[in-house]
């Protein structure tokens, strides 16, 4: 089986390149971090690739709105590569200050021809940065590739800017081609905007949206923190039942299943 | 005023919805007791750009997002209802960071460069809306800004639209100071010497440069070395910078002078040569690989990767500028990671901070004006925890480890420590990555930040108590995206393709000291000071040399790499510069536009500083004898005591710090369903590999009121406890020192250092647990007025904050506080003694009957011996699966180990006291709340009981109870239910407390 090349970009203050890439190198991609200054220099070789992941951190340090000082930079410098990159069968992710970079973009939700900022991660509801383990059920009607076959995530977020938000005519469109990949949830069902369980008071619940073909997301929560059984918040009660009931502690967790969702797309 | 104050563009950014920072903060003043009816901000950006409004307007699409947020140019915005305006923005030359961003942005866009010094400039304007008249909105923009670092300018609506807004200020730096070189006349009379080396050399206008902190023993050595060796006078860049290099912040005189009878002084005698002693008692086990040398310590993590730590005090910036301070620390400390060996990659940060109680609203005053008054205990609380969730957070570091203490001594001088963790190859280009080796002939380059008056007399300042002269260039601003940019570049790429022979931070003394520093390797160095890029214009040689501006690095390039390196530096966004050269000649050189400033014997700066000999005056501290009855309601005792200050949840700082980035955290700071802080951390460096790293603290200042000796013991003991408790081997366990003491030019306080000197060379040996790094802040003290200007003074109780970094080989045998099951069996493990002295329950029994703390004497001490064994036997219990759940017992004792852990797993109890085997009798209240070091509380499966007996079977160990079906939470005593109360009960007490925050 070819391993698809996934490029990771980095720099300027994204953070999250090296576990990222750690993560899809395990779900079997042929990953590789490529600084955005040598992109830059260096356009063509996004041709290359078959997966571009935008991953978190803080570019920029946040300033002018998270995602935006890194969204214009690479509107200034990279938007006619990018067009190109999107029309062949690739997939996008972005995770995190990604995902607000894919908003600012207007890689997401990319409703019209068009591309351009339809949506906006704002400010938390606490105004406050908030790092803890939350639920996301996933929308099984959502044409995005990377959550085929997942029902659920327990999978950590940490953010000070993941409230999701769009004007109702925009927000319209996106809940009625099912956009949504992913909602907050509490005990099975959504959170109805309950903090903590959701962490930023998103509308909808939202944490996570793709495009309408389904091959661009984006999303709050961070899959690549939440893909060993040992990231996990519960694991050391998971793992006395798991020794109480003789059985082996698992290795991977829920968020790996992202990964091998984008590895399995070009099987 | 001349044309160039002002700017050509005012971009105000504003919300077309309801700004959500509007809320939160309309939220956080009517907490304050403001009646507010409406917040609304604006971000603008004053530009000074040569452009057309049209491409202005173009660029100015670049700071909105579309969808909420519009703008208007060269117009104010005006909200449809508010009565005043506040905007707040830097004072000319602080560190601005969005600035910073907006510039590069324009810089892209239009493509080309902006000035740096005057093209852009960024304000925030707050309109309110509410019942308020001009006192009030001042009050609250004294909430809004800090006069160190910010201006404001409050408008009513009325002036607001009178003056068409705001106005188009920008706050550039002026400065002219003389590029011309001083020579310092030292032949003159003790007086006059005394007062250069106080208060610093003299200006043309009769004021002084800030503080050398040289006293005359130092003045009359270097007058000596000038008069005799160089046979001139020195220039005022020679005499700054010996004292930067001589400060009791970069030499620590006092840890290393003669003390008394220990003539090598308490760092040799009682730090180093512990160390150097356990390293040759483990022989081949020995685990330490770089002490004390660098900017970190060192210690292996496996056969291919080192790990460093390395913890930071920064006090007296934080006093001023509580989040700049905080900042400040935080990314400092990182840079000693990246700083350590050839540059190890940071990990993890941890943090504590001692603060006075939040509520404690009295104010104190640095001198006699109104003007003078230091921010509130809450203030400097609010400011110092957002300044580590700045630095830690945008630089991409977890943060998980970390405490907060309170006691309202800390309201002259909080104490912050930071601390970073690296990791680093143990070989760098087939040599060894902790050997440093800058060569004559190398370039002297420096990467980063550039050079602003920011932190001028930093090391000097710190050496000094907080008084009215403390200088406000002290303070700066951290700029965490420079500092990731410079970090990323070296230690992902330049590192790895061996650019550079050495490297080093710098921090406090700035170049004066990294490049002196770093010229020992070589032998020598000569400095092209007109080569060192700065901010703007009109600093002084001496001010360039010893300026602390940040996120700066100073590197030794061979020849045949520098264009490689500054190549590579430059293509990821970071600036490198060439401003001198290493040599072998056995001096130090400075030349600024070819003429020679400075030129020193390198061995006279680096050793010349005479040794002093201290001596200490024994105190024995007034050991009240306190009497007081049993409480009568022992569960009233037992909510209060878990809902103080030194006990309750600060879930709101461990959540606003990223602790799962890198994605490495095992043991969090959060445990269990019910949420409890846990004192001990484990992080997964690497992520193909099951290693893990245990991190945790141990500090105890309320025991030095009785006796620093058992305060410095106990320190030590928890840290390392606490590192057991989660799963650490005492075999792989190093610790590190930070002290804080106060007044220690008083021999009593030296006596104290002494005594608590000798209990880190005794249980540190003893648990064969080695210092692998340390760092001291000796004057915590505050001299001023209070409420009423009556002259004050408020020293910090003696404080050390002991670290503890710990190997472990299997994370998935790590253990958390949190109750698993019910009808598990619940042990305390250890020896429960009457050691109430100095404890929080003291403390509280005090506040309850007469309004101040008691202290007592009976301070917990602790048997190194006996707590070996049990901690060996601990490490046996878990290495073997046996443990359920284990807390370490800390502050306020079995009761509140308790309370965590049956909350942590939400998870009810039932605890007959009785089943304590101790030595003699004791009261319940004892019993409950005594702070006896060397215990566990653990539960475990019932089947593993056999095992886990045996296993401690010689040791003190006793079944005291069982986890229980549902969330009641019993405790008795001879059949008596002394406590009685539940899950829900404790959580509500427990997390209270803070929870404004």
């Amino acid at each position: 089986m070819a391993k698809p090349e996934t490029l990771i970009i980095a720099g300027f203050g994204l953070n999250c390149e090296e576990e990222t890439a750690f993560a899809f190198k395990t779900a079997g991609a042929s990953e590789k971090i490529i600084h955005i200054n040598d992109l830059i220099e260096n356009k063509n070789i996004l041709d290359q690739y078959k997966i571009l992941v935008f991953p978190g951190g803080f570019s920029y340090g946040d300033d002018t709105g998270s995602g935006k000082a890194l969204a214009n930079r690479l509107n200034n410098n990279l938007n006619d590569e990018i067009r190109k990159f999107i029309e062949r069968d690739t997939l996008i992710l972005g995770i995190c200050n990604g995902f607000q970079v894919l908003v600012n973009l207007g890689l997401l939700p990319l409703l019209d021809v068009d591309i351009k900022a339809q949506s906006a991660l704002e400010y938390n509801g606490t105004f406050r940065y908030q790092c803890r383990w939350i639920d996301v059920m996933i929308e099984k009607d959502s044409p995005a590739i990377f959550t085929k076959g997942i029902e659920r995530m327990h999978i950590p977020v940490a953010h000070g800017e993941g409230k999701f938000y769009a004007e109702d005519s925009i927000l319209n469109r996106i809940e009625s081609l099912s956009l949504v990949t992913m909602r907050y949830m509490k005990a099975g069902v959504r959170a109805e905007l309950e903090f903590p369980y959701n962490p930023n008071g998103s509308i909808n619940d939202i944490a996570s949206i793709c495009s309408p073909n389904g091959r661009i997301m984006g999303m709050m929560p961070h899959p690549e923190r939440g893909m060993f059984f040992t990231q996990r918040d519960d694991w050391p009660l998971l793992k006395e039942i798991y020794l109480r009931d003789g059985s082996e502690l698992p290795v991977y967790s829920d968020g790996l299943k992202i990964f091998n969702n984008a590895v399995d797309y070009f099987k | 005023m001349p044309e160039s104050n002002f700017a050509k563009f005012r971009v105000e950014v504003f919300y077309r919805k309801d700004d959500p920072r509007g809320s939160a903060l309309k939220n956080r003043f009517i907490a304050l007791g403001y009646s507010i009816d409406k917040v609304y901000l604006t971000d603008n950006y004053l530009l000074n750009i040569d452009v057309e409004e049209t491409k202005i307007k173009e660029a100015a699409e670049l700071l909105i997002q579309p969808v909420t947020q519009d703008f208007k140019i060269n117009m104010p915005y005006n909200p449809d209802d508010f009565d005043y305006c506040i905007e707040i923005g830097y004072l000319p030359g602080v560190t601005d960071n969005v600035s910073n961003t907006v510039r590069e942005s324009l810089e892209d866009f239009f493509k080309k460069k902006p000035d740096k010094e005057r093209s852009v400039f960024c304000t925030t304007s707050y309109f309110f809306k509410g019942e308020l008249n001009k006192k009030t909105i001042q009050s609250i923009g004294v909430e809004l800004y800090n006069p160190l670092i910010q201006r404001i300018k409050i408008l009513s609506k009325d002036e607001y639209i009178s003056e068409n807004g705001m106005g188009f200020l920008i706050p550039v730096v002026n400065i002219s100071e003389s590029d011309s070189v001083d020579r310092i006349d030292l032949n003159i009379d003790e007086e006059s010497l005394m007062l250069l080396g106080k208060d610093g050399i003299l200006n043309s206008d009769g004021t002084r440069r800030g503080p050398l902190a040289l006293d005359m023993l130092s003045m009359n050595v270097i007058k000596d070395y000038f008069y005799n060796e160089e046979k001139r006078d020195p220039t005022d860049i020679e005499l700054e910078s010996i004292a930067q290099t001589w400060s009791e912040h970069c030499k620590h005189t006092i840890f290393a002078s003669s003390i008394d009878d220990v003539t090598e002084g308490i760092y040799k005698t009682y730090i180093k040569d512990a160390t150097t002693r356990i390293r040759k008692e483990k022989g081949y086990n020995d685990f330490c690989v770089s002490v004390f040398t660098d900017n970190s310590g060192g210690i292996i993590f496996d056969d291919n990767y080192i790990i460093s730590d390395k913890v930071e005090t920064h006090n007296s910036p934080s006093a001023l500028d509580p989040f700049g301070g905080a900042i400040t620390g935080i990314i400092g400390v990182n840079r000693d990671s990246i700083g350590f060996g050839l540059g190890a990659k940071p990990v993890a940060n941890r943090y504590g901070f001692c603060f006075a109680d939040p509520d404690n609203e009295a104010p104190i005053y640095r001198n006699k004006s109104h003007d003078s008054k230091l921010l509130s205990p809450r203030r400097i609380m609010e400011g110092v925890v957002s300044g580590v969730n700045a630095g830690g957070n945008t630089s991409g570091i977890p943060t998980p480890q970390g405490f907060i203490y309170f006691d309202d001594r800390f309201k002259g001088k909080p104490l912050v420590f930071v601390g970073t963790i690296g990791l680093i190859p143990r070989r760098v280009m087939g040599e060894s990555s902790v050997v440093k080796r800058a060569k004559d002939g190398d370039c002297i380059i420096i990467a980063g930040g550039r050079v602003g008056r920011d932190g001028i007399h930093g090391a000097t300042f710190s050496s000094e108590a907080l008084s009215s002269g403390s200088p406000a260039t002290a303070v700066q601003i951290g700029d965490p995206i420079t500092q990731k940019k410079l970090s990323d570049a070296l230690i992902k790429e330049a590192r790895d393709a061996g650019l550079y022979n050495s490297i080093t931070d710098n921090g406090a003394g700035g170049l004066s000291c990294s490049v002196a520093e770093m010229a020992k390797e070589s032998g020598g160095f000569i400095v092209e000071l007109e080569n060192v890029p700065l901010k703007y214009n009109g600093l002084s040689t001496w001010q360039i040399w010893v300026s602390e501006s940040q996120e700066r690095m100073t590197l030794s390039v061979p020849e045949n790499k520098k264009d490689e390196f500054i190549a590579l530096m430059n293509k990821r966004g970071v600036e490198a510069t060439v401003i001198g050269k290493f040599t072998s000649s056995g001096r130090g050189i400075v030349r600024y536009r070819g003429e020679e400033i400075f030129n020193l014997k390198l061995d006279f700066l680096h050793d010349g500083l005479p040794k002093r000999t201290l001596f200490t005056e024994e105190i024995v501290s007034s050991h009240e004898s306190i009497e007081f009855n049993e409480p009568e309601d022992y569960n009233e005792v037992f909510h209060d005591m878990i809902a103080r200050l030194n006990i309750c949840s600060f879930e709101f700082i461990s959540t606003q710090y990223d602790h799962e980035v890198q994605g490495n955290s095992v043991i969090k700071p959060i445990q269990g369903k019910g949420r409890v802080n846990s004192n001990v951390s484990v992080i997964r460096p690497l992520l193909d590999s099951w290693k893990g790293v245990v991190l945790s603290q141990g500090l105890y200042p309320s025991y030095s009121d009785i006796d620093t000796y058992w305060m410095a013991a106990c320190s030590i003991d928890t840290a390392v406890r606490n590192a057991i408790s989660a799963g650490a081997s005492i075999e792989h366990l190093a610790i590190l020192d930070n002290f804080c003491w106060c007044d220690s030019n008083n021999p009593t306080r030296l006596w104290q250092l002494k005594k608590a000197g000798k209990a880190c060379y005794d249980i540190a040996v003893a648990y064969g647990t080695p210092f692998i790094s340390g760092k001291d802040s000796m004057f915590n003290d505050f001299k001023g007025y209070d409420k009423d200007f009556n002259e004050i003074k408020i020293s910090i109780p003696p404080t050390l904050l002991i670290s503890s970094i710990g190997v472990m080989n299997d994370i998935t045998k790590s253990v958390t506080i949190d109750f698993k099951f019910s009808n598990d069996l619940i042990y305390l493990i250890g020896l429960t003694k009457d050691e109430t002295g100095g404890s929080e329950y003291n403390a509280y029994m005090g506040e309850k009957i007469r309004d101040s703390r008691f202290i007592g004497s009976n301070v917990p001490k602790v048997e190194p011996d006996l707590s070996k064994k049990v901690y060996k036997a601990m490490e046996t219990a878990i290495d073997e699966r046996l443990v359920a759940s284990c807390i370490s017992v800390e502050r306020g004792g079995l009761a509140v180990a308790l309370a965590k852990s049956s909350l942590a797993g939400m998870i009810g109890c039932e605890i007959n006291l009785a089943e304590i085997k101790s030595s003699d009798i004791l009261r319940d209240d004892i019993l409950l709340f005594s702070e006896s070091q060397g215990r566990f509380l653990v539960s475990i499966n019932p089947e593993n009981k056999d095992k886990f007996n045996s296993i401690f079977s010689t040791l003190p160990c006793s079944c005291i109870g069982s986890t229980k079906n549902g969330s009641s939470f019993e405790i008795t005593l001879d059949g008596k239910k002394i406590i009685n109360t539940d899950i829900l009960n404790i959580e509500y007490h427990y997390k209270k407390k803070l929870r404004k925050y």
